[in-house]
């Protein structure tokens, strides 16, 4: 993989800073299925934070807690310093949290432009009657969600597929899509399940490509699950590594492909 | 103008009028279709619930302009109960089980209605004389009842202002998204219960208008499920995603049937208004599956 995290000499546009998301003693069942037992991890602002692991380790359960859809039954999740309770998916875009999906979850029968509008949901204010009277704010608000959208657009490099009905497209530029519909919505965190799952050498150098520019450009603090661990270790500042739902590894890629118990999990047995 | 001329036009203005109220019926119909994907076999149901509760709050002695916004409100109470105790529970379950449960929907709305208001056969009186217009009747030689004339007002406005929703704000643009993926809909902070109450809401107040209307002219009865069949051949040949496709879709069928019931119905020694619609439905079914409007389902294999 040619893509390189941040490379000696070149100052990234924001500097990792603060814990903006730290996650205390966390615990998931389903019935008597452990799916995380007491994990505990932060993730600083700015930051490309990596959650790796074999099948069934329990990474997208993690995922799922920050973004709301599980619930752990013990633990804490403090956002910006302030202890969440009760998170629910509706929730979390309103703190600012976004994300992709492992199997992507497009408005399939939207085009691309219609789908990176969307994200722009949460930035509308205007009511049925100011839209339909066209009334300045219903404009205003017009005007800011399509320049966003189309530069978004232009940043991800897809203006010549805007108009197309995503259903059409090839899975990579579906990837890619979903990555800017989540844009849109100028998330403070962004979470990305397999972000390069399923694709090609090309689309994952494009995508890792598109991961690191969207961190160095907007400042966008990420949390993404991979399968790959050259990709992983390329683009990620630090990784948490999980085994059997408990956390074996934390720290810089360099530390956790150092860590004992990381190479006889994951790095020794699979790949 | 000569008289065969005058008869045609008749029978046509006669033919899309009633296709308006098609078309109001269809719109339930593609409401919930657009927001969930999922064909409504609640909306029949509704249909009847609605208008029987109006009816039977004027005869627990409301006058019509204080039953109907009553009935209003408890419309859109019904949207709500289902969005907390039908959909809510099923969220990011598949389109199927959803369908399956407006089945059991339309069974509980069917029998709470009469279970409230008794089973008999009711009049609704919209005050509203079914009688021509004389002096159009004078004027061009058309016979037209005011009663067909202000169903198709009421019917062409309430589509009007329902296409105007649906295309151009953001319940629009969310009803689309919610019907593709509740997840991804959710995690862009659209508010999936909101959107879910409302386009229930908006398909409880369509079921109540298409139920007065019909109701005025036909009875206020249990035959009033039935009218959801009618609306099948106008979802076929409009598309079920489509609000401009079900309103002309309407007027096709409308006018189809009734000119197919006059002009080639003597043939056929008469009755092919029931079902010439279907038949127009299935040549669409062959040669154009997505309706006029509908969007073309393209899937991967």
């Amino acid at each position: 993989m040619n893509v390189v995290a941040h490379p000696a000499g070149m100052t990234r546009g924001f500097p990792i800073g603060e814990p903006v998301l730290e996650l205390d003693g966390i615990s998931l069942r389903f019935g008597g299925v452990h799916a995380l037992t007491n994990i505990s991890f932060n993730v600083l602002a700015h930051e490309i934070r990596a959650i790796i692991g074999p099948n069934g380790a329990g990474k997208s359960s993690m995922l799922n807690v920050i973004g709301g859809l599980y619930t752990p039954q013990e633990g804490t999740i403090r956002f910006h310093g302030e202890k969440l309770s009760a998170m629910t998916p509706g929730k979390a875009a309103h703190l600012g949290i976004g994300r992709t999906f492992q199997n992507i979850a497009l408005f399939k029968r939207m085009t691309v432009l219609e789908n990176i509008m969307a994200g722009r949901t949460l930035y509308t204010r205007a009511n049925f009657l100011e839209v339909a009277l066209q009334l300045p704010r219903a404009r205003a608000e017009e005007i800011e969600s399509r320049e966003r959208a189309e530069e978004i657009i232009e940043f991800l490099e897809i203006q010549h597929i805007r108009k197309m009905q995503v259903s059409r497209l090839p899975y990579g530029l579906q990837k890619r899509v979903e990555l800017g519909r989540a844009l849109a919505a100028q998330p403070k965190i962004l979470l990305l399940d397999e972000p390069m799952a399923g694709m090609n050498v090309e689309e994952k150098q494009d995508m890792c490509r598109f991961i690191l520019d969207v961190n160095d450009h907007y400042g966008t603090t990420m949390v993404l699950i991979e399968h790959d661990m050259g990709v992983v270790m390329d683009i990620s500042d630090r990784v948490v590594v999980l085994d059997y739902g408990k956390k074996i590894g934390d720290g810089t890629p360099e530390e956790v492909r150092s860590n004992q118990n990381v190479i006889d999990a994951y790095l020794g047995v699979a790949h | 103008m000569g008289y065969e001329i005058l008869f045609f036009i008749e029978v046509l203005v006669g033919g899309l009028l009633s296709g308006v109220m098609y078309s109001l019926v269809a719109l339930g119909f593609v409401l919930i279709y657009k927001a969930s994907g999922v064909f409504n076999f609640a909306q029949g149901a509704m249909v009847f619930f609605a208008v029987l509760s109006l009816v039977g709050f004027m005869e627990l002695g409301l006058p019509f302009w204080a039953a109907l916004p009553v009935t209003v409100v408890l419309m859109v109470g019904v949207g709500m109960a289902t969005e907390r105790f039908v959909l809510r529970p099923l969220v990011n379950q598949n389109e199927d089980t959803l369908l399956m449960a407006t089945i059991g929907l339309a069974f509980v709305l069917e029998g709470l209605a009469q279970l409230a208001w008794g089973v008999e056969v009711r009049r609704l009186d919209l005050g509203i004389p079914d009688v021509p217009i004389m002096w159009l009747a004078d004027l061009t030689g058309i016979f037209v009842s005011t009663l067909d004339i202000t169903i198709g007002v009421v019917a062409s406005v309430m589509v009007a202002v329902l296409a105007l929703v649906f295309s151009r704000t953001k319940v629009g643009l969310g009803l689309r998204a919610v019907a593709d993926s509740h997840a991804a809909a959710l995690s862009i902070g659209i508010p999936l219960k909101h959107i879910w109450v409302m386009v229930w809401a908006a398909a409880g107040i369509v079921a109540l208008t298409a139920g007065m209307l019909w109701g005025a002219r036909s009875g206020v009865q249990f035959a009033l499920v039935g009218i959801a069949l009618k609306a099948l051949p106008v979802l076929i040949i409009g598309g079920f995603t489509s609000v401009p496709g079900v309103i002309v879709a309407g007027l096709i069928v409308g006018a189809f049937e009734k000119l197919a019931e006059v002009y080639i119905g003597p043939y056929f020694g008469g009755g092919i208004e029931g079902w010439a619609p279907y038949m127009l439905a299935v040549v669409f079914l062959m040669f154009r599956s997505e309706g006029l409007f509908g969007e073309r389902i393209i899937r991967r294999v």
